[in-house]
């Protein structure tokens, strides 16, 4: 039997961390971004950066919204989708799920006051210091929920005896040797994305209304960030390359399509497989995977004929693996570009060509993210928790997963689709430059009329 | 029994569980009193005062749900065997309600305002969530979940024919919409909201009476199907006695229309003493008769860990919460709407 429940429980959860990384992705970046852009205004006593930080918070709270209902779907189907998984690994990773719980509590806490108390202290900076609870319960919930994929992963921490997980060390099974460089990998992509998104969404109204100084501010801060963020990321890329030729050979194996041990091994880039899995039309850079993999052009790098076959990845991550470094360095390229323009004073960072990149960007920018989590997931197959759980002990055995598989892929259409239909309404009838106006205007009543009523301050 | 990091556990679970019982109940209750409003055209009188409380606290009140079951699985994975595989349907119909829920409260609040189908979804799910999370209470009780060759099976004729379920299903409905009713009615007196505060009161009233009913069907409809639960809980006879008393006292503060802040938290305590009553009373099965508070913990490390987790969690999200209250409950210019 090909489709079975095994299929449609990784269907379901495929398709539930699909929707949800692209909100959660958000619900990570974003905050940062608001952060940053609230400091600069206040230090620089700029209305534009006080109201960009407003206007993104107003989207930012919808995105959670999806951010969390599907956050909460996943965590439930981690019990309802893999009882068997959630059985035997709860004794060992429960204590990173509960603290994944508290930091999103803490974030959900203040993200509540910060919306609303923009006016009620009278000191700007206690305003922004709200800001610092929600970054960090962001980052502190993807790190203790990618600790968990590091987990299954890079199992440790544990000893196996008859089928139960014993002598349990929490802390050694969330500081698991995955973990690291995943965390790094993820919140720097995430931030780079965040910043992708803004970036684009100011370079298309520039587009569509022209270089307003809202816009331009906005644009400059973001690609600032985008810069950094991408470099960032492609350290962390290397970095966990560097992780995987060293613990889980395999799955590099499978992304490079290096089937022989050797010295001195070629990174392949595209090309495709025939029918006797020889490599056709791809290109090869010359002893390029062994230097990725250990800072080395003559270092031994494991093949694919050291595993079992019923242990291998399937092969097409390679073209997972390809998209993903592609998008990383597309987005490096674009922001150092952008900089290069501005310095060069000659050329326009805004032409019109520059502009339509970044807005390309945002979708780029996504699909690495999703495209990086589906190299992750899929190159781990067979295994639910790598060497010891295969995926199909762990499934659910209830047939009525089909059904659900369906269901569930019409709610996220549901969400999705409400989503931006109430976020084009929410910033198409309200622009900036109006919401800009009513600010001058409420600043002058303020100041030609009687100043005597208090308003603000910690009540 | 032994005071361990297992009782500990299922204790501040229980508590967690009693936490979102209160808080989810406002919420649930508030969308369907919101939903209601709008069709007798009342909507006018207690939707600011709705959306002033719950825009700033709806995603709290989500997380003490997800931390009171990623706390069950965490403290004693054998729950996610049993549980996992026998509500895979009810729990997907579950998520897929607090999915709804809680998006469209966004959608509604921060983004395009007064979408009758939004209210609609908002208001029906309020109810059917409590009905569909009541049913995991169902179930611990026994009897609907078998288990032969290691896979669990639920029977779901068993279920729909139980007037058990049925009775604790009227349970859940009746008591979310009396505790919200009164917790509305106390805001509504801290905003000094006359016309809000009478129609909330009168709701108050209203589903006192069917909640206490319900309350009493389903205590005798346990005699039959689990004994021993009932035994056990009839030695708590004084726990469920002082719930009884605390409920009288919230009827007459609501009669005699003062002091709601008292009322609400006479109300609180009604429940703490019954949730707790049949909490107690089911010890020591998780899931009668699978799990056990005992057999089905954590390894001690793991179990030692989440206490002190837990700990140092509680003392991040209390001085938290009070903030929150601070800001939003107990300033009398936010309640009024002047800030």
């Amino acid at each position: 039997m090909v489709v079975d429940t095994v299929l449609w429980s990784r269907l379901v959860t495929g398709l539930t961390l699909s929707f949800h990384v692209i909100f959660a992705t958000i619900g990570v970046a974003i905050p940062l971004m608001v952060a940053i852009a609230e400091f600069v205004g206040i230090r620089k006593k700029d209305n534009h950066y006080t109201l960009m930080a407003k206007r993104w918070t107003r989207g930012f709270v919808i995105s959670v919204a999806v951010g969390v209902v599907t956050g909460t779907a996943i965590a439930l189907q981690l019990a309802l989708v893999w009882p068997n998984f959630m059985q035997l690994a709860g004794n060992v990773i429960a204590l990173p799920l509960f603290m994944e719980v508290f930091a999103f509590f803490f974030e959900a806490i203040f993200l509540g006051i910060y919306l609303y108390t923009w006016d009620r202290f009278r000191n700007p900076y206690l305003h922004w210091l709200l800001t610092v609870p929600i970054v960090l319960g962001a980052a502190m919930s993807a790190f203790f929920i990618t600790s968990v994929n590091g987990f299954m992963n890079q199992p440790g921490g544990f000893v196996l005896q008859a089928g139960q997980f014993m002598a349990v060390h929490p802390l050694q099974a969330m500081f698991n040797e995955a973990t690291p460089s995943k965390v790094f990998h993820v919140l720097a992509s995430a931030y780079m994305t965040g910043a992708a998104l803004l970036a684009g969404i100011a370079a298309f109204s520039i587009l569509k209304k022209g270089a307003t100084d809202y816009a331009k501010k906005g644009l400059k801060l973001m690609m600032g960030v985008l810069l950094l963020f991408s470099f960032l990321t492609a350290i962390a890329g290397d970095t966990s390359a560097k992780f995987l030729a060293q613990h889980q050979p395999e799955k590099l194996a499978a992304a490079e399509w290096h089937f022989k041990t050797e010295q001195g091994a070629d990174l392949i880039f595209l090309g495709w497989l025939n029918a006797e899995r020889e490599i056709m039309g791809a290109l090869h850079l010359p002893k390029a995977l062994s230097f990725l993999a250990f800072s080395d052009f003559n270092a031994e790098v494991t093949g694919l004929d050291e595993f079992p076959v019923d242990e291998q990845p399937p092969l097409l991550v390679h073209y997972l693996f390809d998209a993903m470094v592609g998008v990383g360095f597309a987005l490096l390229a674009l922001s150092a570009l952008f900089f290069l323009l501005l310095l060069w004073k000659k050329r326009n960072e805004l032409n019109r060509w520059m502009l339509r990149a970044i807005v390309f960007g945002v979708p780029l920018a996504f699909l690495g993210v999703e495209l990086g989590w589906f190299y992750a997931e899929v190159g781990r197959q067979p295994w639910m928790i790598r060497g010891y759980m295969r995926v199909e002990e762990a499934a659910t055995t209830s047939p009525s997963i089909m059904i659900l598989f369906f269901v569930f892929l019409l709610l996220y259409i549901l969400l999705g689709t409400m989503c931006v239909f109430v976020l084009r309404r929410l910033f198409r009838d309200n622009p900036a430059e109006v919401e800009l106006e009513k600010i001058a205007k409420t600043k002058q009543q303020a100041l030609a009329g009687d100043n005597s009523s208090e308003e603000g301050g910690l009540a | 029994m032994s005071w361990s990091y297992e009782i500990l556990g299922i204790s501040v679970l229980w508590i967690f569980l009693y936490g979102y019982l209160i808080v989810a109940s406002i919420d649930f209750g508030a969308g369907f009193f919101a939903f209601y409003a709008r069709l007798t055209g009342n909507d006018h009188l207690i939707n600011r005062l709705i959306s002033r409380y719950l825009s700033p606290v709806w995603e709290i009140t989500n997380v003490f749900f997800v931390f009171f079951f990623v706390g069950l699985i965490g403290f004693f994975p054998d729950a996610a065997h049993y549980y996992g595989s026998a509500l895979l349907v009810p729990g997907s119909i579950a998520i897929i309600l607090l999915a709804i829920r809680g998006s469209f409260y966004a959608f509604e609040n921060y983004g395009s305002k007064k979408n009758i189908v939004f209210l609609f979804l908002y208001g029906a799910t309020g109810l059917l969530i409590p009905a569909s999370l009541s049913v995991a209470l169902v179930l611990s009780e026994g009897g609907f979940i078998s288990e032969t060759n290691g896979i669990v099976t639920l029977d779901y004729l068993a279920l729909f024919t139980s007037p058990l379920a049925w009775s604790i299903v009227g349970l859940a409905l009746t008591s979310v919409l009396f505790i919200s009713a009164s917790f509305l009615a106390f805001y509504a007196s801290r905003a000094d909201d006359q016309p809000a505060l009478e129609l909330m009161r009168g709701y108050a009233l209203f589903w006192s009476t069917p909640t206490i009913i319900a309350a009493f069907t389903s205590v005798l409809y346990l005699s039959q199907h689990n004994n021993r639960h009932f035994q056990n809980m009839m030695d708590l006879w004084w726990l469920l006695g002082l719930s009884v008393f605390f409920f009288l006292i919230v009827l007459w503060l609501l009669f005699k229309g003062r002091r709601y802040g008292l009322a609400f938290i006479g109300l609180m305590l009604q429940f703490l003493s019954a949730f707790f009553a049949y909490g107690i009373g089911h010890y020591p099965y998780i899931l009668d008769p699978y799990i056990t508070v005992q057999g089905g913990a954590t390894q001690e490390a793991m179990g030692i860990a989440l206490v002190v987790v837990f700990i140092a969690g509680l003392l991040l999200l209390i001085p938290s919460l009070a903030l929150v209250f601070r800001l939003f409950l107990f300033d009398a210019d936010y309640v009024k709407g002047k800030k």
